[in-house]
């Protein structure tokens, strides 16, 4: 039923993006479009079908994705783990609350020049800017999210004399796991975001290193087919991740897969 | 700590009791709380007996669910203290079961039946291999064997409730502690459950503390009627309640004694709110 509806609607979501294409072609045909910033949609194919077929832009995407998943992963791993212990113990959020709140606000770009003196180019120094850069986030998401487990339920858990271990597996991860998953989907397209911005920048590999070097080499067909693929990318991204998120909580605060 | 002592200390008025500091289960002696300036307890003392049921009434504000609160262990007097069996209670134990009113809050939304009702057991260290088998007796006990695989929202707020007994059942408390418990449930599910916790503590022998502030409902289960004064939560009346056990919907609130009773503590409760 969802896929006939997402049929039926598909037509008019497709409407602009097809008619503004459609519009640029019209445009850089009738102009004779010589450029070495723009480029016709057709020629944007064209290098799009090339890149693809030589192998470049699945490498590319890999390691763009390798490392996108390797700091989520970390960060979010981390992060909440962090924020699980912050949330059930009052000694260590009053600790760590001013450090946190004083390290979030820093743009975590701003660590690409310190990371790289640490650890030069490659794919680890990506991989701990992402890491460092999903890790607040999902300490802050997943303090809230055990600070609302409901009280009562922690009642429940005294009164039956649940030790630390039992507590968190059965009552508090259980409780938060929706919000858990939601801060890694959520760090998913932020993690995206973040490779594509260190490897334009720093480390010479991945998508965003392909766009730089396309617009170095003044190819703009090629730098406008690496675009729309990183758009593609961080779609299907979200599309998965949503999916995934319909299937394992189907009703919103059922926290465990049925 | 000026404590105001209203009441007096008040010993078990049955003769068969006669030292309760040796028999009582539950042992309440000279219990205050307060949160600050705040006297929310002021002073009260009650001895329980093993297998006993004692309703607890009161207006709203005179600390019935504080006092509950403290026998769970999920509050501590400010002064006095309360022992069980001769032990001071000093924290939650899981001989003490305590079923809260908000059912839908105190049942694991991710669990079913048969895992909220697992829950109990697996904190007690109950083996594996041997939970099914009391998890079916205990569905059964409480009338929700063919629910043993839904999911709390989708079971009826009566059939939460009975969830929720059959969890502090599992745990094979001593004490019942009940928290209004019925409160939100409609008349014939909450007379039905009556019913089902009388048998169920007349079977198992456990002491029930029953908090409620629906008169009748206090009488029909009772042994004895507590009934609190607010400002600060004091021992207002201990009433007997002499109705031939087991007790039935119909006979049982049609006894005379039962309609004595009724008019009391209505003008009891009736005098404290003026």
């Amino acid at each position: 039923m969802r896929v006939a509806r997402f049929m039926h609607t598909c037509w008019r979501a497709a409407l602009l993006p097809v008619g503004l294409i459609l519009a640029a072609q019209v445009a850089a045909t009738a102009t004779q479009l010589e450029s070495d910033t723009l480029a016709s949609p057709a020629d944007i194919a064209r290098a799009l079908a090339a890149i693809l077929t030589d192998g470049s832009l699945a490498r590319a995407t890999l390691d763009t994705l390798k490392a996108a998943a390797a700091g989520c992963a970390l960060g979010v791993g981390l992060g909440s783990f962090i924020g699980i212990l912050l949330g059930l113990f009052r000694i260590a959020d009053d600790l760590l609350d001013l450090t946190i709140e004083l390290l979030r606000p820093v743009p975590v770009v701003a660590l690409i020049p310190v990371t790289m003196m640490l650890l030069g180019f490659g794919a680890q120094m990506e991989i701990v800017i992402i890491t460092i850069g999903m890790l607040w986030p999902s300490v802050v998401l997943a303090r809230a999210a055990v600070k609302e487990v409901e009280p009562r339920l922690m009642e429940v858990s005294r009164v039956m004399q649940l030790g630390f271990a039992a507590r968190l597996v059965k009552i508090v991860l259980p409780a938060i796991l929706p919000q858990l998953f939601m801060s890694l989907k959520l760090a998913a397209g932020y993690a995206l975001v973040v490779a594509v911005t260190v490897e334009i920048t720093a480390n010479p590999q991945g998508l965003g290193y392909g766009i730089m070097m396309a617009q170095q080499a003044l190819r703009p067909a090629e730098m406008f087919a690496y675009l729309l693929w990183i758009g593609a990318v961080g779609w299907l991204l979200s599309l998965l991740l949503n999916a995934t998120q319909r299937r394992l909580f189907p009703a919103h605060g059922r926290g465990e897969p049925r | 700590m000026s404590v105001s002592r209203l009441s007096p200390s008040v010993s078990r008025p049955h003769e068969e009791q006669a030292s309760p500091a040796v028999q009582s289960r539950i042992g309440i002696r000279d219990v205050t709380l307060s949160y600050g300036a705040l006297q929310i307890i002021g002073g009260i003392s009650l001895d329980i007996a093993p297998g006993e049921t004692v309703s607890i009434i009161g207006p709203s504000g005179c600390g019935k669910t504080t006092l509950l609160r403290m026998l769970a262990g999920l509050a501590r007097p400010t002064t006095g203290e309360i022992v069980l069996d001769g032990q001071p209670v000093s924290g939650p134990s899981r001989s003490v079961a305590i079923v809260f009113q908000d059912y839908g809050k105190a049942l694991l939304p991710w669990r079913t039946a048969a895992g909220n009702v697992s829950l109990a057991l697996e904190a007690r260290g109950c083996p594996a291999r041997e939970r099914p088998e009391i998890i079916r007796d205990l569905l059964a006990k409480i009338g929700l064997s063919r629910h043993a695989d839904k999911y709390p929202s989708e079971m009826s707020g009566g059939m939460q409730q009975r969830l929720q007994i059959a969890r502090c059942l599992a745990q094979e408390p001593k004490v019942l502690l009940m928290d209004e418990p019925f409160g939100a449930l409609d008349a014939m599910t909450r007379q039905a459950l009556q019913d089902e916790v009388l048998a169920l503590t007349a079977a198992t022998g456990a002491t029930m503390v029953f908090v409620t502030h629906d008169l009748e409902e206090a009488i029909y289960l009772g042994d004895r009627i507590v009934c609190l004064q607010p400002n600060p939560g004091r021992i207002g009346r201990i009433v007997d309640v002499r109705l031939p056990k087991p007790r039935d919907q119909l006979l049982t609130r049609e006894d005379p004694e039962f309609l004595r009773l009724r008019r009391d503590l209505y003008d009891l409760i009736k005098d404290d709110h003026q």
